[in-house]
Protein backbone atom coordinates (compact mmCIF):
# COMPACT_ATOMS: atom_id res chain seq x y z
CA UNK A 1 0.00 0.00 0.00
CA UNK A 2 1.43 3.45 -1.09
CA UNK A 3 1.11 5.95 1.75
CA UNK A 4 2.78 9.15 0.09
CA UNK A 5 3.13 9.19 -3.56
CA UNK A 6 5.75 11.79 -4.81
CA UNK A 7 6.41 13.01 -8.58
CA UNK A 8 8.75 15.04 -10.19
CA UNK A 9 8.95 17.52 -7.01
CA UNK A 10 11.49 20.73 -7.06
CA UNK A 11 11.50 23.42 -4.34
CA UNK A 12 13.50 26.51 -3.99
CA UNK A 13 13.43 28.46 -1.34
CA UNK A 14 13.91 32.15 -2.74
CA UNK A 15 16.73 31.40 -5.50
CA UNK A 16 18.21 28.60 -4.23
CA UNK A 17 16.36 24.84 -5.05
CA UNK A 18 16.63 22.53 -2.39
CA UNK A 19 15.19 19.79 -3.56
CA UNK A 20 15.86 18.63 -7.32
CA UNK A 21 12.74 16.21 -9.36
CA UNK A 22 12.38 14.11 -6.36
CA UNK A 23 9.93 10.98 -7.55
CA UNK A 24 9.47 8.40 -4.76
CA UNK A 25 6.94 6.61 -3.22
CA UNK A 26 6.69 6.06 0.86
CA UNK A 27 4.58 2.48 1.98
CA UNK A 28 2.05 2.06 4.70
CA UNK A 29 3.74 0.93 7.84
CA UNK A 30 7.05 1.02 6.73
CA UNK A 31 10.17 3.02 8.44
CA UNK A 32 11.50 4.45 5.66
CA UNK A 33 14.98 6.62 6.70
CA UNK A 34 16.64 9.50 4.66
CA UNK A 35 19.94 10.12 5.13
CA UNK A 36 22.35 12.31 3.38
CA UNK A 37 25.37 15.51 4.37
CA UNK A 38 24.16 18.77 5.91
CA UNK A 39 22.16 20.61 3.40
CA UNK A 40 20.75 17.66 0.89
CA UNK A 41 17.34 18.18 1.17
CA UNK A 42 16.76 15.77 3.70
CA UNK A 43 14.93 18.46 5.88
CA UNK A 44 12.90 20.15 3.23
CA UNK A 45 12.13 16.87 2.25
CA UNK A 46 10.23 15.92 5.12
CA UNK A 47 8.67 19.28 6.09
CA UNK A 48 6.88 18.62 2.94
CA UNK A 49 5.44 15.73 3.66
CA UNK A 50 2.87 17.94 5.87
CA UNK A 51 3.58 21.10 4.36
CA UNK A 52 5.41 22.51 7.39
CA UNK A 53 7.67 24.67 4.19
CA UNK A 54 4.86 27.49 3.53
CA UNK A 55 6.01 28.84 6.92
CA UNK A 56 8.51 30.11 5.21
CA UNK A 57 8.50 33.49 3.66
CA UNK A 58 9.91 32.54 0.17
CA UNK A 59 9.28 28.60 -0.62
CA UNK A 60 8.07 28.11 -4.12
CA UNK A 61 7.49 24.50 -5.30
CA UNK A 62 6.08 22.42 -8.24
CA UNK A 63 5.37 18.72 -8.60
CA UNK A 64 2.91 16.26 -6.59
CA UNK A 65 2.21 15.04 -3.47
CA UNK A 66 -0.23 12.77 -2.65
CA UNK A 67 -1.22 11.38 0.44
CA UNK A 68 -3.71 8.33 0.28
CA UNK A 69 -4.18 9.37 -3.19
CA UNK A 70 -5.24 12.84 -2.80
CA UNK A 71 -3.09 15.90 -3.15
CA UNK A 72 -1.93 17.16 0.19
CA UNK A 73 -2.36 20.75 -1.86
CA UNK A 74 -6.17 20.42 -1.80
CA UNK A 75 -6.06 19.14 1.88
CA UNK A 76 -6.86 21.48 4.58
CA UNK A 77 -3.55 21.85 6.03
CA UNK A 78 -4.51 21.49 9.69
CA UNK A 79 -6.08 17.93 9.10
CA UNK A 80 -3.29 17.16 7.28
CA UNK A 81 -0.61 18.23 9.88
CA UNK A 82 -3.26 15.83 12.40
CA UNK A 83 -2.39 13.05 10.06
CA UNK A 84 0.88 13.57 9.25
CA UNK A 85 2.94 14.53 12.72
CA UNK A 86 6.16 15.73 13.36
CA UNK A 87 8.72 15.45 15.76
CA UNK A 88 11.55 17.63 15.78
CA UNK A 89 15.30 17.49 15.63
CA UNK A 90 15.34 18.99 19.09
CA UNK A 91 13.27 18.42 22.31
CA UNK A 92 10.99 21.34 22.02
CA UNK A 93 8.31 21.28 24.56
CA UNK A 94 5.82 23.70 24.59
CA UNK A 95 5.94 26.01 27.71
CA UNK A 96 3.19 24.01 29.18
CA UNK A 97 2.81 21.37 31.99
CA UNK A 98 3.33 17.44 31.14
CA UNK A 99 -0.36 16.62 31.09
CA UNK A 100 -1.00 19.69 28.78
CA UNK A 101 1.51 19.71 26.14
CA UNK A 102 0.44 15.30 25.40
CA UNK A 103 -3.55 17.16 25.40
CA UNK A 104 -2.42 20.13 23.43
CA UNK A 105 -3.17 18.88 20.08
CA UNK A 106 -6.29 16.76 20.87
CA UNK A 107 -7.75 20.05 22.91
CA UNK A 108 -7.19 21.87 19.95
CA UNK A 109 -9.09 19.85 17.56
CA UNK A 110 -12.05 20.37 19.65
CA UNK A 111 -12.06 16.99 22.84
CA UNK A 112 -13.64 18.61 25.81
CA UNK A 113 -14.48 15.32 27.84
CA UNK A 114 -11.47 15.24 30.92
CA UNK A 115 -11.96 12.21 31.18
CA UNK A 116 -11.30 10.74 27.54
CA UNK A 117 -7.74 13.87 27.46
CA UNK A 118 -6.57 11.85 30.30
CA UNK A 119 -7.04 8.39 28.80
CA UNK A 120 -5.21 9.94 25.56
CA UNK A 121 -2.71 11.70 27.54
CA UNK A 122 -1.75 8.22 29.20
CA UNK A 123 -2.11 5.93 26.11
CA UNK A 124 0.15 8.59 24.22
CA UNK A 125 2.88 7.99 27.31
CA UNK A 126 2.52 4.64 27.30
CA UNK A 127 3.52 4.29 24.32
CA UNK A 128 6.34 6.70 24.40
CA UNK A 129 7.32 4.75 27.15
CA UNK A 130 7.88 7.95 29.56
CA UNK A 131 4.71 7.02 31.58
CA UNK A 132 6.46 4.77 34.23
CA UNK A 133 8.81 8.22 34.92
CA UNK A 134 6.29 10.84 34.94
CA UNK A 135 3.33 9.09 36.40
CA UNK A 136 3.36 11.20 39.64
CA UNK A 137 4.44 15.09 38.31
CA UNK A 138 2.06 15.39 35.15
CA UNK A 139 1.33 19.20 36.32
CA UNK A 140 5.14 19.88 36.35
CA UNK A 141 6.84 22.16 33.76
CA UNK A 142 7.98 19.73 30.75
CA UNK A 143 11.18 21.90 30.96
CA UNK A 144 12.01 20.21 34.46
CA UNK A 145 12.56 17.17 32.27
CA UNK A 146 16.00 15.84 30.97
CA UNK A 147 16.16 16.05 27.15
CA UNK A 148 15.70 12.40 26.46
CA UNK A 149 12.27 12.51 28.95
CA UNK A 150 11.57 15.73 26.55
CA UNK A 151 11.85 13.70 23.13
CA UNK A 152 9.93 10.84 24.55
CA UNK A 153 7.58 13.54 25.48
CA UNK A 154 7.23 15.16 22.07
CA UNK A 155 6.68 11.81 20.21
CA UNK A 156 3.66 11.04 23.02
CA UNK A 157 2.44 14.48 21.87
CA UNK A 158 2.48 14.16 18.29
CA UNK A 159 1.26 10.64 19.18
CA UNK A 160 -1.69 11.79 21.16
CA UNK A 161 -3.75 13.06 17.99
CA UNK A 162 -3.45 9.86 16.36
CA UNK A 163 -1.36 10.63 12.77
CA UNK A 164 -1.30 7.74 10.29
CA UNK A 165 2.64 9.14 9.51
CA UNK A 166 4.86 10.58 12.07
CA UNK A 167 7.82 12.18 10.39
CA UNK A 168 11.12 12.45 12.48
CA UNK A 169 13.54 15.02 11.98
CA UNK A 170 16.76 14.03 13.33
CA UNK A 171 14.92 13.00 16.86
CA UNK A 172 18.39 11.64 18.47
CA UNK A 173 20.91 14.09 17.61
CA UNK A 174 21.24 15.77 20.61
CA UNK A 175 20.51 12.84 22.94
CA UNK A 176 22.60 9.98 24.88
CA UNK A 177 23.39 6.63 23.66
CA UNK A 178 20.85 4.92 26.13
CA UNK A 179 18.20 7.37 25.23
CA UNK A 180 18.67 6.77 21.29
CA UNK A 181 18.35 3.39 22.22
CA UNK A 182 15.07 4.06 24.07
CA UNK A 183 13.60 6.00 21.03
CA UNK A 184 14.49 3.76 18.53
CA UNK A 185 12.59 0.80 20.21
CA UNK A 186 10.01 2.86 20.53
CA UNK A 187 10.06 3.97 16.80
CA UNK A 188 9.98 0.06 15.88
CA UNK A 189 7.31 -0.68 17.93
CA UNK A 190 5.44 1.95 16.43
CA UNK A 191 5.67 1.09 12.72
CA UNK A 192 3.00 -1.34 13.68
CA UNK A 193 0.47 1.46 13.47
CA UNK A 194 1.83 4.32 12.01
CA UNK A 195 4.07 5.20 8.94
CA UNK A 196 7.74 6.40 9.79
CA UNK A 197 10.53 8.30 8.11
CA UNK A 198 12.94 8.96 9.66
CA UNK A 199 15.89 11.93 8.78
CA UNK A 200 19.13 11.02 10.46
CA UNK A 201 22.46 12.20 10.33
CA UNK A 202 23.29 9.11 11.87
CA UNK A 203 23.56 6.62 9.49
CA UNK A 204 24.55 3.18 11.76
CA UNK A 205 21.09 4.27 12.93
CA UNK A 206 19.35 4.75 9.59
CA UNK A 207 20.73 0.74 8.98
CA UNK A 208 19.30 0.06 12.86
CA UNK A 209 15.75 0.97 12.13
CA UNK A 210 14.98 1.53 8.11
CA UNK A 211 12.90 -1.05 6.06
CA UNK A 212 14.08 1.38 3.45
CA UNK A 213 16.53 3.59 2.91
CA UNK A 214 16.54 7.34 0.73
CA UNK A 215 19.84 9.04 0.02
CA UNK A 216 19.88 12.45 -0.75
CA UNK A 217 22.74 14.24 -2.01
CA UNK A 218 22.54 18.44 -2.93
CA UNK A 219 19.05 18.17 -3.36
CA UNK A 220 18.83 14.89 -5.48
CA UNK A 221 17.43 11.40 -4.89
CA UNK A 222 20.30 9.33 -5.50
CA UNK A 223 19.23 6.33 -4.62
CA UNK A 224 16.11 4.47 -2.43
CA UNK A 225 16.25 0.55 -1.85
CA UNK A 226 15.59 -2.32 0.87
CA UNK A 227 18.00 -1.18 3.87
CA UNK A 228 19.68 -4.31 4.05
CA UNK A 229 20.65 -4.32 -0.02
CA UNK A 230 21.53 -0.07 0.47
CA UNK A 231 24.29 -1.01 3.13
CA UNK A 232 25.50 -4.18 1.63
CA UNK A 233 25.33 -3.57 -2.15
CA UNK A 234 24.76 0.21 -2.92
CA UNK A 235 23.99 0.43 -7.03
CA UNK A 236 25.53 4.35 -6.87
CA UNK A 237 28.86 4.53 -6.37
CA UNK A 238 28.49 7.99 -4.21
CA UNK A 239 25.71 5.92 -2.06
CA UNK A 240 28.88 3.97 -1.35
CA UNK A 241 30.97 6.71 -0.73
CA UNK A 242 28.50 8.35 2.34
CA UNK A 243 27.49 5.33 4.41
CA UNK A 244 31.60 3.98 4.33
CA UNK A 245 32.44 7.62 5.28
CA UNK A 246 34.42 8.83 2.84
CA UNK A 247 32.49 12.20 2.30
CA UNK A 248 30.05 13.82 4.19
CA UNK B 1 52.14 47.58 28.97
CA UNK B 2 48.19 47.41 28.87
CA UNK B 3 47.30 46.21 32.15
CA UNK B 4 43.69 44.40 31.79
CA UNK B 5 42.63 44.13 35.31
CA UNK B 6 43.43 48.37 35.68
CA UNK B 7 41.16 48.71 32.33
CA UNK B 8 38.41 46.30 33.99
CA UNK B 9 38.28 48.56 37.34
CA UNK B 10 37.86 52.11 35.35
CA UNK B 11 35.62 50.53 33.15
CA UNK B 12 33.75 49.46 35.92
CA UNK B 13 33.84 52.69 37.70
CA UNK B 14 32.48 54.41 34.51
CA UNK B 15 29.72 52.42 33.93
CA UNK B 16 28.43 52.97 38.05
CA UNK B 17 29.33 56.23 37.37
CA UNK B 18 26.82 56.41 34.74
CA UNK B 19 23.80 54.90 36.71
CA UNK B 20 24.80 56.82 39.87
CA UNK B 21 24.00 59.39 37.77
CA UNK B 22 20.36 58.28 36.74
CA UNK B 23 19.57 56.81 40.43
CA UNK B 24 20.78 59.79 42.51
CA UNK B 25 18.41 62.86 40.60
CA UNK B 26 15.05 60.46 40.37
CA UNK B 27 15.90 60.07 43.90
CA UNK B 28 16.44 63.38 44.97
CA UNK B 29 12.83 63.92 42.71
CA UNK B 30 10.64 61.77 45.20
CA UNK B 31 12.66 62.33 48.45
CA UNK B 32 12.29 66.37 47.67
CA UNK B 33 8.66 66.05 46.77
CA UNK B 34 7.76 63.27 49.79
CA UNK B 35 9.45 65.74 52.64
CA UNK B 36 7.93 69.05 51.10
CA UNK B 37 4.38 67.47 50.00
CA UNK B 38 3.53 64.88 52.90
CA UNK B 39 2.80 67.65 55.10
CA UNK B 40 -0.58 68.68 53.16
CA UNK B 41 -1.38 65.15 53.17
CA UNK B 42 -4.63 64.57 55.64
CA UNK B 43 -8.09 63.48 54.99
CA UNK B 44 -9.40 66.47 53.99
CA UNK B 45 -6.92 66.95 51.12
CA UNK B 46 -7.60 63.64 49.90
CA UNK B 47 -11.38 63.93 50.23
CA UNK B 48 -12.70 67.32 49.90
CA UNK B 49 -12.86 69.89 47.24
CA UNK B 50 -10.33 72.83 46.47
CA UNK B 51 -11.43 75.96 48.14
CA UNK B 52 -10.87 79.70 48.91
CA UNK B 53 -9.43 80.16 45.01
CA UNK B 54 -7.71 76.40 45.65
CA UNK B 55 -5.85 77.72 48.49
CA UNK B 56 -7.16 75.24 50.55
CA UNK B 57 -9.68 72.83 50.79
CA UNK B 58 -8.94 69.05 48.83
CA UNK B 59 -8.32 67.58 45.38
CA UNK B 60 -10.43 64.91 45.34
CA UNK B 61 -11.91 65.64 42.37
CA UNK B 62 -8.76 66.01 40.05
CA UNK B 63 -7.72 62.47 41.80
CA UNK B 64 -11.14 60.98 40.19
CA UNK B 65 -10.48 62.60 37.01
CA UNK B 66 -7.29 61.55 36.98
CA UNK B 67 -8.55 57.89 37.59
CA UNK B 68 -11.25 58.00 34.97
CA UNK B 69 -9.19 59.27 32.39
CA UNK B 70 -6.22 56.55 32.91
CA UNK B 71 -8.93 54.16 33.10
CA UNK B 72 -10.66 55.58 29.78
CA UNK B 73 -7.61 55.20 28.37
CA UNK B 74 -6.56 52.70 28.61
CA UNK B 75 -10.24 50.55 28.11
CA UNK B 76 -9.72 52.13 24.61
CA UNK B 77 -6.07 51.69 23.55
CA UNK B 78 -5.39 48.30 25.37
CA UNK B 79 -7.93 46.27 23.04
CA UNK B 80 -6.94 48.63 20.13
CA UNK B 81 -3.64 48.51 20.64
CA UNK B 82 -3.29 44.67 21.15
CA UNK B 83 -4.70 43.50 18.45
CA UNK B 84 -2.93 45.61 16.16
CA UNK B 85 0.49 43.97 17.76
CA UNK B 86 -1.21 40.79 17.02
CA UNK B 87 -1.83 41.56 13.26
CA UNK B 88 1.48 42.91 13.34
CA UNK B 89 3.86 40.57 14.45
CA UNK B 90 1.83 37.80 13.29
CA UNK B 91 0.16 38.76 10.23
CA UNK B 92 1.75 40.90 8.07
CA UNK B 93 3.82 39.92 5.55
CA UNK B 94 7.21 41.36 5.69
CA UNK B 95 7.06 44.14 2.82
CA UNK B 96 8.10 47.44 2.31
CA UNK B 97 4.19 48.94 3.35
CA UNK B 98 4.60 47.25 6.80
CA UNK B 99 7.90 47.79 7.44
CA UNK B 100 6.74 51.64 6.98
CA UNK B 101 3.92 50.93 9.06
CA UNK B 102 5.82 49.63 12.13
CA UNK B 103 8.58 52.54 11.37
CA UNK B 104 5.83 55.21 11.69
CA UNK B 105 4.04 53.34 14.72
CA UNK B 106 7.36 53.78 16.44
CA UNK B 107 7.90 57.08 15.72
CA UNK B 108 4.33 58.32 16.49
CA UNK B 109 5.40 57.65 20.30
CA UNK B 110 7.91 60.61 20.39
CA UNK B 111 5.28 62.99 19.12
CA UNK B 112 4.73 66.05 21.66
CA UNK B 113 2.09 65.58 23.49
CA UNK B 114 0.67 68.92 23.17
CA UNK B 115 0.46 67.49 19.24
CA UNK B 116 -1.91 64.69 20.27
CA UNK B 117 -4.00 67.47 22.24
CA UNK B 118 -4.08 69.57 19.25
CA UNK B 119 -5.39 66.94 17.09
CA UNK B 120 -7.87 65.24 19.93
CA UNK B 121 -9.58 68.76 20.22
CA UNK B 122 -9.66 69.35 16.63
CA UNK B 123 -11.78 65.72 16.00
CA UNK B 124 -13.12 64.49 19.52
CA UNK B 125 -13.88 67.83 20.51
CA UNK B 126 -14.66 69.78 17.45
CA UNK B 127 -15.94 66.88 14.89
CA UNK B 128 -17.35 64.48 16.77
CA UNK B 129 -18.80 67.02 18.80
CA UNK B 130 -17.82 65.42 22.20
CA UNK B 131 -17.27 69.04 23.74
CA UNK B 132 -14.51 68.72 26.55
CA UNK B 133 -15.35 66.40 28.34
CA UNK B 134 -14.04 62.79 29.92
CA UNK B 135 -14.57 60.99 26.51
CA UNK B 136 -12.43 63.26 24.34
CA UNK B 137 -9.51 63.71 26.92
CA UNK B 138 -9.56 59.45 27.49
CA UNK B 139 -9.98 58.92 23.68
CA UNK B 140 -6.56 61.93 23.15
CA UNK B 141 -4.48 60.23 26.00
CA UNK B 142 -5.29 56.65 24.42
CA UNK B 143 -4.38 58.07 20.80
CA UNK B 144 -1.30 58.92 22.96
CA UNK B 145 -0.01 55.86 24.41
CA UNK B 146 -1.23 53.56 21.87
CA UNK B 147 2.15 53.64 19.91
CA UNK B 148 3.49 52.75 23.42
CA UNK B 149 1.41 49.54 23.65
CA UNK B 150 1.43 48.40 19.84
CA UNK B 151 5.25 48.73 20.35
CA UNK B 152 5.88 46.69 23.57
CA UNK B 153 3.26 43.93 22.95
CA UNK B 154 4.60 43.52 19.11
CA UNK B 155 8.01 42.95 20.90
CA UNK B 156 6.65 40.53 23.07
CA UNK B 157 4.69 38.70 21.06
CA UNK B 158 7.75 38.50 18.62
CA UNK B 159 10.42 37.60 21.21
CA UNK B 160 8.16 34.25 21.62
CA UNK B 161 10.12 31.58 20.01
CA UNK B 162 9.33 30.45 16.88
CA UNK B 163 9.67 26.92 17.96
CA UNK B 164 6.80 27.12 19.87
CA UNK B 165 4.47 28.64 16.81
CA UNK B 166 6.16 25.27 14.70
CA UNK B 167 5.28 23.02 17.28
CA UNK B 168 1.51 24.26 17.45
CA UNK B 169 0.93 24.41 14.00
CA UNK B 170 2.75 21.27 13.39
CA UNK B 171 0.29 18.76 15.57
CA UNK B 172 -2.56 20.61 13.58
CA UNK B 173 -3.55 23.93 15.69
CA UNK B 174 -4.82 26.61 13.61
CA UNK B 175 -2.56 29.95 13.27
CA UNK B 176 -5.33 31.62 15.52
CA UNK B 177 -5.40 28.65 17.94
CA UNK B 178 -1.65 28.92 17.88
CA UNK B 179 -1.69 32.73 18.20
CA UNK B 180 -4.34 31.92 21.38
CA UNK B 181 -2.93 29.17 22.94
CA UNK B 182 0.95 29.66 22.72
CA UNK B 183 2.01 32.57 21.85
CA UNK B 184 -0.37 35.51 23.72
CA UNK B 185 0.20 33.58 27.40
CA UNK B 186 3.51 33.78 26.42
CA UNK B 187 3.32 37.68 25.90
CA UNK B 188 1.41 38.68 28.57
CA UNK B 189 4.13 39.62 31.20
CA UNK B 190 5.63 42.13 27.95
CA UNK B 191 1.89 43.23 27.12
CA UNK B 192 1.38 44.64 30.91
CA UNK B 193 5.01 46.48 30.82
CA UNK B 194 3.49 48.39 27.75
CA UNK B 195 0.69 49.13 29.56
CA UNK B 196 2.31 50.42 32.61
CA UNK B 197 4.47 52.56 30.62
CA UNK B 198 0.84 53.89 29.21
CA UNK B 199 -0.77 54.37 32.73
CA UNK B 200 2.62 56.54 33.74
CA UNK B 201 2.13 58.35 30.75
CA UNK B 202 -1.39 58.93 30.80
CA UNK B 203 -1.29 59.91 34.30
CA UNK B 204 1.18 62.82 33.77
CA UNK B 205 0.81 64.21 30.49
CA UNK B 206 -1.03 67.62 31.14
CA UNK B 207 -1.21 68.75 27.22
CA UNK B 208 -2.64 66.58 25.99
CA UNK B 209 -5.72 67.04 27.88
CA UNK B 210 -5.45 70.83 28.27
CA UNK B 211 -8.22 71.94 25.29
CA UNK B 212 -10.20 68.15 25.39
CA UNK B 213 -10.84 67.36 29.01
CA UNK B 214 -9.64 69.24 32.09
CA UNK B 215 -11.40 71.98 33.61
CA UNK B 216 -9.54 74.83 35.88
CA UNK B 217 -11.93 74.51 38.97
CA UNK B 218 -15.07 72.49 39.18
CA UNK B 219 -16.39 72.00 42.44
CA UNK B 220 -18.72 69.30 41.73
CA UNK B 221 -17.41 65.67 40.34
CA UNK B 222 -18.17 64.54 36.82
CA UNK B 223 -21.57 62.84 36.79
CA UNK B 224 -21.29 60.87 32.75
CA UNK B 225 -18.29 60.81 30.46
CA UNK B 226 -19.68 63.90 28.18
CA UNK B 227 -18.73 65.83 31.47
CA UNK B 228 -15.66 67.87 32.05
CA UNK B 229 -13.41 67.32 34.81
CA UNK B 230 -10.02 68.33 36.93
CA UNK B 231 -7.20 66.11 36.92
CA UNK B 232 -3.73 66.29 38.83
CA UNK B 233 -1.26 67.11 36.34
CA UNK B 234 -3.19 70.41 35.18
CA UNK B 235 -4.16 71.47 38.15
CA UNK B 236 -0.87 70.96 39.37
CA UNK B 237 -0.05 73.40 36.42
CA UNK B 238 -2.34 75.96 37.43
CA UNK B 239 -1.79 76.03 41.48
CA UNK B 240 1.89 76.60 40.49
CA UNK B 241 1.72 79.26 37.66
CA UNK B 242 -2.08 80.32 37.60
CA UNK B 243 -2.79 81.35 41.00
CA UNK B 244 -1.17 83.56 43.14
CA UNK B 245 -0.36 82.73 47.31
CA UNK B 246 -1.01 79.17 47.04
CA UNK B 247 1.18 77.26 49.96
CA UNK B 248 3.96 75.59 48.98
CA UNK B 249 2.94 72.26 50.94
CA UNK B 250 -0.22 72.08 48.49
CA UNK B 251 1.65 71.94 45.38
CA UNK B 252 3.68 69.13 46.53
CA UNK B 253 1.35 67.44 48.13
CA UNK B 254 -0.49 67.55 44.79
CA UNK B 255 2.32 66.54 43.04
CA UNK B 256 2.96 63.58 45.80
CA UNK B 257 -0.77 62.45 45.41
CA UNK B 258 -0.01 62.00 41.14
CA UNK B 259 3.07 60.12 42.06
CA UNK B 260 1.48 57.69 44.40
CA UNK B 261 -1.19 57.37 42.35
CA UNK B 262 0.54 56.33 39.42
CA UNK B 263 3.00 54.25 41.61
CA UNK B 264 -0.56 52.19 43.15
CA UNK B 265 -1.36 51.91 39.11
CA UNK B 266 1.78 50.14 37.89
CA UNK B 267 1.69 48.12 41.43
CA UNK B 268 -1.37 46.33 40.29
CA UNK B 269 0.03 45.85 36.79
CA UNK B 270 3.42 44.95 38.37
CA UNK B 271 1.30 42.11 40.77
CA UNK B 272 -0.39 41.14 37.91
CA UNK B 273 2.53 40.49 35.77
CA UNK B 274 3.83 38.98 38.65
CA UNK B 275 1.52 35.98 39.02
CA UNK B 276 1.56 35.29 35.20
CA UNK B 277 5.35 35.31 34.93
CA UNK B 278 4.83 32.56 37.81
CA UNK B 279 2.86 30.82 35.13
CA UNK B 280 5.56 30.87 32.38
CA UNK B 281 7.29 27.43 32.39
CA UNK B 282 10.67 28.11 30.84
Amino acid sequence: MVKFNINDLNIWFGSAQALKGVSMKIMRNEILSVIGPANSGKTTFLRMLNRMNELHPNFKMSGEVELDGRRTSELDVESLRKRVGTVFALPLPLPLSIFDNVAYGVRMHGLKSKAATSDIVERSLQEAYLWDEVKDRLGTSAFKLSGGQQQRLCIARTLAVEPEVILFDEPCSGLDPISTAKVEDAMLKLKVNYTIVLVTNNVKQAARVGDRTAFFLSGELIELDITDKMFTAPSDHRTEGYISGKFG
Amino acid sequence: MRNPKRNQKIAFFFLFLATLLIVVPVGMVVVIIVVKGLPAINWQFLSDIPRQGMRAGGIFPAIVGTVYLVLGAIIFALPIGLLAAIYLSEYAKENLLNRMIKLSIVNLAGVPSVVYGLFGLALFVVFFKFGASILSGSLTLGIMILPIIITTSREALESVPQSFREVSLSLGASKWQTIRHIVLPNAIPGIITGTILGIGRAAGETAPILFTVAAFYLPQLPKSIFDQAMALPYHLYVISTQVPNVDEKIRYGTALVLLTLVLFMNLTAIIIRYKFRKKKKW
